[in-house]
């Protein structure tokens, strides 16, 4: 939000900067700090908006090797570096001036709390003398965003800027990754004060990141898992953050264990693996929640239980035990009571677990499961007739057949494209599929898809978006042009927000009030930011047109026409038993005339 | 039923409002809270009691450690501990009433503060079964304002909790028998 009458300053902020001192330290402005810290804490690009309050952080960005990317809009800044830490595991950053700037990242903050993304947000605020006066474009965004992050700091002189970057980055980063928003008076960006990193060390006394489970609660745990006969091992986005790709696969393959994922943890554990079951949950595939429900005991890593997982707690998994390793104690017994809670870092906690894990013949419960797998297979939408119908089922799995050798990282946004993206692309490796999962967050694709590209150039991005969610944040299609970014987009349009209306049609009578979508010419829309684009309306047509957009230079957006009152199956309503799901007529009804 | 928590804060601007604000956030309601200066001039001192199972206070000692500024939480529902309350209570008392206030006030020693033609205040510490206790007697006589600053408590014994709530020693505060993270 630029303020075109904010009154110039004074020039004094950036010319004084970095003159050395005898001591070593330097004498600089709180807005040339700024990007200092910001570098030496491993920042080699932020995501912003400029405006106002945050004026001298800009004028002071010419010193520094930092690349600003400018955004359209400030939600889009925050899902850019959701996007970044997703894909590359480094603490993203986003800027936006006070007021109006500050609040458009709420969203993106709160996509990143729920689904604990280490991002950084810097904000301009209004002179700390101002503060409380209701001063122009002044916003207590310290109060806002006190429950959306993971903590957050008001910084009013010069001289708080070096430790707050550092501890904030710190504790982004550290334990349960989150958000932490740093609001920075213009006072505080324009003082002068000394320069000194070394001084500055983070001072944290109540901040514990590091626990570890006491020796009796391995013994519990093991004795659990030896005991079993019916174990699964839920796994979660913890896998991922704690970088225990490797030791998860040691545990399933030496207990003979199989594995069912979240919708955050796909990637952890490779699809193609003998022991991957697939997705769990509300929109999980039938097997899969039906073996959880019979399951004697569940292995909890790094997941959290959330209602889109469990469906009615009442009769979650009735007969199984639980062991729940997870890094934030507050998530231990929060939805579902644990028999045994390993609190920890998953990657060290299952280093420790797995010397003493047994080989055990599981091949009865592993086959028993193969056996509930037949039923689904049937009713598959890709073993079916497609009668002229574009499936978005089918582009998702032809999209998965050409990309599934490159280094592809999809992006989704929210709704039915993002569950038929969970269940038909196939993803082998962590990182490759970036959704926003807790807060669901429509809108979030095409930003988080450029946060991702920036940070990862030589992947093959593609963005997978619903019609009603991309046009939510199309607007940053210029940043992307600006950027010069090659980044596809797939529109799956149904002239429907698809989600909302499967609601309706089932729970609703099939009152599909405000979910028909008038929608602009995609194609043309593109065009006119000078992207390339295709219509696709034909299952023979989706492999040339992702074949095109692959061998094109720069972007591509593809309008893939779908079936338009499409539904996803499985599903488990809201409210209901895992295993009660909601299955795909088969053989499959035609839903709509032609 | 009720839990009392002690709970070191870093005294910075604000770490009220991140306290109180959990409570809402996560839906339990305080019954009662104070804070204040401790022995140390960088950290603060919390009494929170709240209603709350034995779930449900693990859940809150554990969502309160996530709080960056706090230093040191502790439950000390089942320990023993000294608990005060402190009350002022403005009460009717005309001339014929007076005498017997007086005599009800010394039962429970209770201090007489301050005297009008029309009414006595007492001010009263002590838990808050004796407060209540002292207000079920007075409540015949015409109670006309009443104000209490709610709970502080300190655990009985040797042991200091202060020295666990500094920068140097969190660690092993973390790590005591006392503060149980898990089950």
């Amino acid at each position: 939000m630029t303020d075109p009458k904010i009154t110039p300053t004074t020039g004094k902020t950036k010319t004084e900067s970095k003159t050395e001192s005898t001591t070593g330290s330097k004498a600089m402005t709180g807005a040339s700090i700024l990007w200092e810290c910001l570098e030496r804490e491993g920042v080699k690009v932020v995501f912003g908006y400029p405006g106002g309050a945050i004026l001298p952080a800009y004028d002071a960005l010419k010193h520094s090797k930092i690349h600003h990317v400018l955004v359209r809009h400030e939600q889009g800044a925050t899902h850019m570096a959701d996007g970044y830490a997703r894909a590359s595991g480094q603490v993203g950053v986003a800027v936006a001036t006070s007021g109006p700037g500050a609040t458009n990242m709420v969203t993106g903050i709160a996509t990143a709390m729920l689904d604990s993304i280490p991002i950084v947000c810097i904000t301009g605020q209004v002179g700390s003398k101002l503060i409380g006066s209701d001063a122009f474009q002044e916003t207590d965004i310290t109060g806002v965003t006190l429950p959306i992050t993971k903590h957050n700091y008001l910084v009013t002189h010069a001289s708080e800027v070096a430790r707050t970057i550092r501890e904030a980055f710190y504790v982004a980063r550290s334990g349960r990754p989150g958000p932490v928003l740093v609001d920075i008076t213009k006072d505080a960006q324009q003082g002068t004060c000394e320069f000194d990193w070394e001084a500055a060390k983070p001072q944290l006394p109540g901040y514990r990141p590091d626990l570890s489970p006491a020796p009796e609660e391995y013994e519990q745990a093991l004795e659990l898992i030896h005991n079993s006969k019916r174990p699964v091992i839920l796994a979660g986005h913890g896998i991922i953050v704690s970088g225990a790709m490797r030791e998860v696969r040691d545990f399933a393959e030496r207990a003979g264990i199989p594995v069912a994922l979240t919708l955050l943890g796909l990637g952890a554990f490779p699809a193609s693996h003998p022991l991957n079951l697939g997705m769990m949950g509300m929109h999980g595939e039938a097997w899969v929640n039906h073996t959880i429900q019979e399951a004697d005991l569940l292995l909890a890593f790094g997941m959290r239980f959330d209602d889109r997982v469990t469906g009615n707690l009442k009769n979650y998994a009735p007969n199984a035990k639980k062991i729940h390793i997870e890094i934030d104690p507050a998530e231990i017994n929060k939805n579902v009571k644990v028999d045994v809670p390993l609190v920890g870092d998953l990657r060290e906690v299952l280093l420790e677990l797995l010397p003493h894990v047994e080989s055990i013949d599981r091949s009865e419960w592993l086959d028993s499961i193969d056996k509930l797998k037949g039923d689904s297979a049937v009713r598959d939408i890709q073993n079916l007739p497609d009668s002229g119908h574009l499936y978005a089922a089918h582009v998702i799995n032809d999209l998965w057949h050409q990309t599934r050798d490159g280094n592809t990282i999809v992006v989704t946004d929210v709704g039915q494209h993002q569950m038929w993206e969970a269940q038909y692309y196939k993803h082998e490796h962590p990182r490759s599929l970036i959704t926003s999962g807790g807060l669901g967050t429509m809108g979030f694709a095409l930003p988080a898809a450029i946060g991702a590209k920036v940070a990862c150039p030589e992947a093959e991005v593609w963005v997978v978006v619903g019609d009603g969610g991309f046009q939510m944040t199309m607007c940053e299609l210029a940043t992307l042009v600006q950027e010069n970014l090659k980044i596809h987009i797939a529109i799956i349009n149904n002239g429907f927000l698809g989600m909302v209306r499967q609601w309706q049609e089932f729970f609703y009578d099939r009152n599909y009030a405000a979910t028909p979508l008038l929608n602009p010419d995609f194609a043309k829309l593109a065009e006119a930011y000078g992207i390339r684009s295709m219509t696709v309306s034909t299952r023979s047509a989706v492999v040339p047109a992702v074949e095109a957009a692959r061998l094109h230079k720069g972007p591509m957006l593809i309008n893939f026409k779908v079936e338009q009152e499409d539904t996803v199956y499985p599903m488990v309503a809201a409210g209901a038993a895992l295993h009660d799901m909601i299955r795909r007529p088969s053989p499959i009804v035609e839903t709509a005339e032609d | 039923m009720l839990n009392t928590f002690m709970v070191y804060v870093e005294n910075k601007p604000g770490v009220l409002t991140r306290v109180a604000s959990l409570f809402r956030r996560r839906a339990f309601n305080i019954d009662s809270l104070t804070v204040g200066r401790t022995e140390k001039p960088e950290v603060s001192r919390m009494t929170i009691t709240v209603d709350a199972d034995r779930d449900q206070a693990r859940r809150i000692e554990a969502h309160l450690y996530k709080l960056v500024n706090v230093l040191l939480v502790e439950n000390i529902t089942h320990q023993p501990a000294i608990v005060r309350d402190l009350a002022l209570i403005r009460v009717a008392a005309t001339h014929d009433a007076r005498s017997h206030v007086l005599e009800l006030a010394s039962v429970f020693r209770a201090r007489v503060v301050d005297v009008s033609p029309e009414s006595l205040t007492i001010e009263i510490t002590g838990g808050e079964d004796k407060i209540d206790g002292l207000l079920e007697v007075l409540r015949p006589y015409g109670i006309l304002e009443m104000v209490r600053t709610g709970i502080v408590a300190m655990r009985r014994g040797s042991k200091s909790n202060g020295a666990a709530a500094t920068a140097e020693s969190t660690a092993q505060g973390a790590a005591n028998d006392d503060v149980s993270y898990s089950v």
